[in-house]
Formats: C-alpha cells, structure tokens, sequence
C-alpha cells in the first residue's frame, strides 16, 4: 500500500530526510517514532504531497507522489501536527465544505456528515462554531475531515499532542476503530506506550534516518538482549536480595519494601531464566511470583537512539 | 456556470465574509459617504448657489467625482481583499489542509479571486442607486456608465490577480499587502508621473513633440488617466497629441490589464502547491 524508495530531502547541507526506504502493506497500522526534528513531519508531508522530495520517491496504492500527487491525494486522509480551523464556520459546515472540496456529492455530504460527527463523538456540536470547540475537539474533527472521502491511507501527525488524557483516549478509541475498518494508518506519536498498544509496525527515526523498523516485539528485542524481572516474594527481602546477587546474569537488583519484592534486570538466555528460577525455589525461597516485565517502549526508543548518536 | 458556483472555496468565502459583521459595516459606512457627496454636493448647488435648480453639466461634474470616488474605492480595497487571500490560509494553517483535497490549484485560486471580486462588486452596485442619481439630472448616459463599469470590472480584476499572486507567493500577508499597494500605486500614480515626465523631456529634448511610443504605453495603462478619457472623451485626443500615437487608451488598457490578469492567475496556480516532480 505504501512504498517508499530512497527518499531524500536536504536543506542546504542538512538532511532532514535521508535515504528513507520503508514498505507497508495495506491495513498496516504504522507508528512513527523520533524526536522532534527527526523527520517524521518530513516523511509525511511528503506523502501528503506538500513537500517535494529531494530524491528517492514514494508511492501510495502504487501513485507516485511525483508524478501522480493528485491520485495520490484521493487516497490520502491527512493531519497535520499543528492545523488551524475557519472563523464563523460550525462543525458541519467545516466537514461539509471538505466533502465538497473533495468532489462528493451534496446528497451523500448530507448521509456522511451525521456519520462522521458521530464516529467522533461530535454530533452534540454539530452546530457550534469550530474556533470555539476545545483542542481535543478540534483534534477529532480534524480527524473525521481526514475520513470524508473515505481514504485508504491515513496520515495522522502527532494527533495526541496537547491533549489532556481524557482526549488522547477518546483519541486513542477512535483510532482503534479505524483500525478494525481496515485503514491504512501511519502515525506518529511521542506517547510511546500508547503506539505500542495499537501498532502493528513501529519506525525509528533519528536524524532522518530509519534506524530500526519491525514489529513492535522484534523492535523490543532489539534492546541488548535484557530483561526487567520481577519477584514477589514472601518473607526476609534481604535474604532473596542476596541470593539473586550471586548469580552472573543479574543486574540492577532493586529491593521494594512494600510490595515485598525484588526487580532486576537479566542477560541470560530463557533455559538461564528458567534455572534461575528453579534455584530459588531449591533455596527454599517463597516465590510468589515470577514475571517479566514488558519493556517500556519509551526505553526503547532512548536505547536505540541513544546509540544512533 | 454551475460549476463556478459550486466552488467550494468560493461558498466558504462567501459564506464567512457575510457571517462577519464588518462587511455589512463596511458597506453602511461607504454608503453614508457616497449619500453625504450626493447630497452635500446638489444642497450645495441648488440651495446655495441661488439657482435653485441642478443643471446637467453640475450633474456630469457630479458623476465625474463618483467615478473618481469608486475608482479610488477599488484600488484602495482590492489589494486589502485579495493580498492576504493565500497568506492568511498559510499563516492560520488551514492551507495545507486545503492543498491535500482534490481541487485544484485553478479552483482553489479561483474561488478566493472571484469571492473577493464579488464582495467589491456589491460595494458598488450597492451604490448604484446613489450613483444613478445623476441620471435624474441628465448631462450623463447610462451607456457611459455601463462601459465606465466594465473598466472598473477589469481593473478589480487585474489588481485582484495581482493581489492574489503576492499572496501565494510571499509567505507573509504584510510583506504581499505592501508588495500589492505598490503596484498599485505603480500602476495609478507613478505610470502617470513618468507619462509626464517622458513627455515633458521629449518636447525639451527634440524642441517640437516627437512620436513617444512609451509615453502612450505609460498613459494607456494608468487607470486616472483611462478614466478621464472615459469620462470626457477630448482627454484621449491630448494624450495624442504629446504622444504622437494615434491608439485608443481603452483599447491598451485592456489589452495590458487582460494580460496581467492572464499572468497574475498563471502564477498563482503554479505556485500554490509545490511542483513534486521538479529535479532539482
């Protein structure tokens, strides 16, 4: 669905883009992640056809951006990171005027609109001015013009940023929603955590380089190869402290007093894990629990970075 | 036609200014002032003058100033209607959002051009029925009025064009609205200071008055100059005489504001969106 070969875009000396090469099948849901100037808002306004690349080509649905930026643009549904909205235009004028800028008829402006304002949980405001809605609301209108001409690719900017978490979970359920529609979906985010849940594919981008593209477990795995273990247990934390400092594989041990439990991280292999774990119980320690902690994709991305630099 | 009134760009456009009380505003407050004119000028003459009746040449002096008066009113508000058109999209970030749906650059450009066309024709056929107030004194014909209309038309047009393409072309709507009022003082005041100054150097220069091609080009595209010849026809025949060119100014300012109008729209559709499959 989305292709992107070798591209490019320079300033002057400074690559804000460089050598990007990234495919998406169709129904992907793809998270961008990157520091701010990585070249996230690059990438995509490329694809939204507002910036011409220096060299390298994408494709959307097989257009070129190129040389068919119109098609491309039908196929498109974008938001940008930051969008201002019209004085004097209400909610349903604001998408009406879109449906009508992309060709659709009166008639089936007059069936989506409701549709849409529903989707996002605006039909209450249908008839309020736009500039006077809050910015979670505005995020969400911005997001339902996005959809007006039903596009097979979704290009959502940092549609989360400056909202409070009330919004950025209204935000987070509707996107899920156009997920099970079968949406193409690229989106960036710096709320890691929150890609993670509703990613299929994550990109690391840094210094407008894709650094590490893959699942968001293969993207995880790629950390050096630690785990963050957790072990609850019952009874004197000082001596489970102790044991767990002998073994080799173990670092960072933290003792927490009020869960009565211990946390570090593990270099070893599953089958060490597993050993490990057999040896506390030979050493006659209560074992609660035994689990390991997913890792944070925030840790992630300050690894893979951090290394990038 | 249809077509042109389904333009998104131009429905919007409409819709927000009338929604804005300041064009309603706008429109008083230039009809009090043309109202204040007429009036002031017949209690003047009739009342004043000891007369006590209007005579026809009073009220052709009448129509002149109107004319003047609308003439200024469309250069002074074309530029302040269509140079911030493209820049304020820009500046508010609407315009992106714009630039992503299926119109194309031609309707986007067309839609904020004609929208702000529109509003300046209702300026003045708001103040038709004061102008036309001339007619109940006689002295002017209402086919000297229609063609002195299709003249304003097209300078709204040129200088709206004009407007425009600073606007897509400059970022900031500071930077085009002064880049517009500098044409169009290029256009109506220094066009007619160098008419003179040519003319004045070629009778100096040669000692009897040769023929000055670009003294002619000068005159022909200064819309003072355009509407003097429109208003009293013996005007044309003096710009002859100091040029030595015997073409008509309306024909060569016509011939120059289509042409500007044609450049002016060519450019801003170029430039509006970006050109994806330049190499650079």
């Amino acid at each position: 669905m989305i292709e992107i070969k070798g591209l490019s875009k320079k300033y002057g000396a400074f690559y804000a883009l460089n050598d990007l090469n990234l495919t998406l099948q169709e129904g992907t849901v793809f998270g961008f992640v990157g520091a701010n100037g990585a070249g996230k808002s690059t990438t995509f306004s490329i694809l939204a056809t507002l910036l011409q690349p220096t060299s390298g080509d994408a494709f959307v649905n097989g257009k070129s951006v190129r040389t068919d930026a119109n098609e491309v643009r039908k196929q498109i549904g974008y938001m940008p990171d930051f969008f201002g909205v019209y004085d004097q235009l209400k909610a349903n004028e604001y998408l009406d005027f879109y449906g009508a800028s992309y060709g659709i008829s009166e008639a089936e402006r007059k069936i989506l609109i409701p549709q849409l304002l529903e989707l996002v949980n605006l039909t209450h405001k249908r008839y309020e001015y736009v500039d006077l809605l809050s910015r979670g609301m505005k995020q969400r209108l911005c997001l339902a013009r996005s959809l007006i001409h039903d596009p097979k690719v979704l290009i959502l900017d940092e549609p989360a940023s400056g909202l409070d978490p009330r919004a950025r979970v209204e935000m987070r359920d509707i996107l899920k929603q156009l997920k099970g529609m079968g949406k193409t979906i690229l989106i960036s985010s710096h709320i890691l955590p929150e890609l993670a849940e509703m990613c299929d594919e994550i990109g690391v981008i840094d210094g407008g380089r894709l650094i590490a593209h893959g699942s968001v477990s293969e993207i995880q795995s790629k950390l050096a190869g630690e785990r963050h273990i957790t072990v609850k247990v019952k009874g004197l934390l000082e001596n489970v402290a102790t044991f767990f400092e002998e073994d080799p594989f173990i670092s960072s041990i933290e003792m927490h007093l009020e869960k009565n439990a211990v946390t570090f991280n593990y270099r070893g292999t599953e089958d060490d894990q597993i050993n490990l774990l057999k040896k506390a119980m030979d050493h006659s320690i209560k074992v609660i629990s035994f689990s390991e902690t997913e890792t944070d994709l925030e840790d992630v991305f300050m690894e893979i970075t951090k290394g990038a630099k | 036609m249809k077509q042109v009134f389904s333009n998104p760009v131009l429905v919007k456009e409409i819709k927000l200014r009338f929604r804005s009380p300041k064009s309603f505003i706008g429109i008083l407050f230039y009809l009090i002032a043309m109202c204040i004119f007429v009036f002031g000028f017949i209690l003047l003459t009739t009342q004043f003058s000891g007369t006590g009746y209007f005579r026809p040449e009073e009220s052709f002096f009448m129509f002149t100033m109107l004319t003047y008066i609308q003439l200024g009113l469309i250069l002074f508000i074309t530029p302040g209607l269509t140079a911030g058109a493209i820049s304020t999209e820009r500046e508010k970030q609407t315009l992106n959002i714009l630039l992503t749906t299926s119109q194309t650059s031609f309707q986007i450009i067309f839609g904020k051009l004609t929208s702000s066309i529109a509003f300046l024709l209702l300026l003045l056929i708001a103040g038709l029925p004061i102008y036309s107030m001339v007619f109940l004194f006689g002295g002017v014909s209402p086919s000297q009025l229609g063609i002195i209309f299709l003249f304003f038309f097209l300078t709204m047009l040129a200088i709206g064009s004009i407007g425009i393409m600073y606007s897509t072309i400059i970022r900031k709507t500071i930077v085009s609205m002064i880049a517009t009022y500098g044409t169009m003082i290029f256009l109506s005041a220094v066009t007619g200071f160098i008419y003179l100054v040519i003319t004045g150097m070629n009778t100096m220069v040669a000692g009897s008055i040769s023929s000055s091609p670009v003294g002619h080009f000068f005159a022909s595209i200064n819309p003072v100059v355009l509407v003097l010849t429109l208003v009293s026809p013996g005007s044309d025949t003096f710009i002859t005489d100091t040029t030595k060119v015997d073409f008509p100014i309306w024909v060569g300012y016509a011939i120059f504001y289509i042409c500007i109008t044609a450049f002016a729209i060519f450019i801003s559709v170029k430039k509006l969106r970006v050109n994806m499959n330049r190499t650079k």
